[in-house]
């Protein structure tokens, strides 16, 4: 892919990250929020935070399915793009819900399973997002850097707990969530299983002894 | 994305609030005239959802609280059998044929029978009253119901004394009700959504079958025809376009405690100090309103119906 086409995947990525901002803006000067607003506002954004951040976790499985090189460019700023929605989730949730009744909000931190791993899944978000400048991962080092945002998997699960524990009996979408996260995690460990098979033998064959 | 939100209603077809009350106050000052028995006979809804219902103003048994909009509470429905997204019974309620319609009442009944439900309607003067309904899911409304005591229908078919629940059963049929078509991933409830009551609870004055609201006949995603109100229980105990009320000895199996025991519970009585799994029910947000208000104990209902409960672990039988 030349930089043209760089570009122009770089502005679609842009242009998918701002698009559920605008939709909500649009929903408030219009005042169509709807007879709920704040759970609106709190469910639009943590669907786009799972939304995007299982784009960022789509990426590597394209290139390692297809072969292509363009997705790894993309990862950084979706993953950047999830970080802000679920930071915007989070906010909505202390402002807006529980208007900084902090009490209320530890009780259900403690106390809703749900709650517990949402908030989890951000903490894990935030190192991810402290590094991912080059400057970071320059200063971390390529392989202490990619340890540590395989981290992400690790939100991946956990954002898939807050959504299925959250959903009430009788809702199926958070079923597609957790089944795209399966094929995104799968995909990877199955090709971590056959560069494990084809790696050159290490252990020595065992020779017969010397004779002295 | 923007295909999530609930189609919205033409302007035409809101109720202003101002315009609402101002009705209200025309059918309850109009007194004599209005609350004639030609009124009551014209009251009789063969017209669809949204026709003029006229009623009586029940100031006993109101709240003196504003309702909530009208077109909030039409548009932000829990009614599963339409879908299960708050905006589905609006967009999906034109499938339900709630005319013509019959209710089954049977059972440990001296009298069982069948009515036809606009017969019904006319057996009982119908009443207006404002009640608070709060959701499971920790939101809350102020709507003003139109209907008459469940106690009026029950004495006429005289309950014989192994009759000690009463079970009401909503309508089952795919074709109008989509939420009750098998889904990819299966889920769901065990349809028909069935529903029930200690004989005690349903004989109380507060309960109230239901066929009106906002001075209208029922909206269907609102449960038309007929439907019961238990403003000291969370809504889903209030079940919605009922075709069968049946008198039974045993405590009703119902369509929640099938689904999930642990969290739905057969009294479901609003109570601010047993919190569901998923939402603490110490605080609620009423529809319309920014900030979080404390729940009240059986929803503010406690003086008329605390008493069916003394004695009783509540946080046992939840």
């Amino acid at each position: 892919m030349g930089r043209r086409g760089r570009l122009v995947v770089k502005i679609a990525v842009w242009a998918v990250g701002l698009a559920p901002l605008a939709a909500l803006g649009w929903w408030i000067v219009r005042d169509d929020l709807g007879a709920n607003p704040i759970s609106l506002i709190t469910n639009h954004l943590g669907d786009w935070t799972f939304r995007l951040l299982l784009a960022s976790l789509a990426m590597t499985p394209l290139r390692i399915v297809f072969g292509w090189g363009w997705p790894a460019l993309l990862r950084r700023l979706l993953g950047l793009f999830a970080f802000a929605y679920a930071a915007l989730h989070f906010s909505v949730w202390i402002l807006l819900d529980h208007f900084f009744n902090w009490g209320q909000m530890a009780e259900d931190i403690i106390k809703r399973p749900y709650i517990t791993v949402g908030m989890l899944a951000l903490l894990t978000l935030v190192p991810l997002a402290a590094t991912s400048t080059t400057g970071m991962i320059k200063r971390l080092g390529a392989r202490r850097w990619t340890r540590l945002h395989r981290l992400v998997y690790l939100t991946g699960v956990l954002a898939a707990l807050h959504f299925l524990w959250l959903a009430k009996v009788g809702r199926t979408d958070q079923y597609v969530y957790v089944a795209v996260l399966a094929v995104l995690l799968g995909v990877r460990v199955v090709n971590w299983a056959r560069r494990f098979a084809r790696r050159p033998e290490k252990i020595p064959h065992p020779r017969p002894a010397t004779p002295p | 994305m923007l295909s999530r939100r609930a189609e919205r209603f033409k302007t035409s077809e809101i109720t202003d609030e101002t315009l609402y009350w101002s009705r209200r106050e025309f059918i309850v000052g109009g007194g004599a005239l209005v609350l004639s028995a030609s009124a009551i006979a014209d009251a009789a809804p063969s017209a669809p959802a949204g026709a003029p219902l006229k009623a009586s103003h029940n100031d006993t048994f109101s709240a003196k609280e504003a309702p909530t909009k009208f077109e909030s509470a039409t548009t932000y429905n829990n009614f599963y059998e339409f879908g299960v997204n708050k905006d589905d019974p609006a967009r999906e309620a034109h499938r339900l044929k709630a005319r013509p319609w019959t209710i089954k009442v049977d059972g440990f009944v001296q009298k069982p029978k069948t009515y036809d439900v606009d017969e019904l309607i006319k057996l009982f003067p119908l009443e207006e009253r404002v009640y608070a309904l709060r959701c499971v899911e920790a939101w809350s409304m102020i709507i003003p119901w139109i209907g008459f005591p469940l106690n009026a229908l029950l004495k006429q078919v005289e309950p014989t004394s192994q009759a000690k629940f009463v079970e009401f059963t909503t309508l089952l049929d795919p074709a109008q009700f989509p939420g009750q078509r098998p889904g990819f991933f299966g889920g769901g409830l065990d349809w028909p959504y069935v529903e029930g009551l200690r004989l005690d609870e349903a004989l109380h004055p507060l309960t109230l079958l239901t066929v009106g609201m906002y001075g209208q006949v029922l909206p269907n995603q609102n449960g038309a025809p007929i439907r019961v109100v238990v403003p000291w229980k969370y809504g889903f105990k209030s079940a919605k376009s009922i075709v069968r009320i049946r008198l039974v000895g045993e405590q009703p199996k119902t369509a929640w405690e099938k689904a999930a025991s642990q969290e739905y519970g057969f009294y479901s009585n609003v109570n601010p100090n047993v919190s569901h799994p998923r939402w603490s029910q110490a605080s609620e947000r009423r529809i319309g309103e920014f900030r979080r208000r404390p729940t009240q104990m059986f929803n503010g209902y406690a003086d008329q119906v605390a008493s069916l409960y003394a004695g009783m672990d509540l946080k046992k039988y939840y």
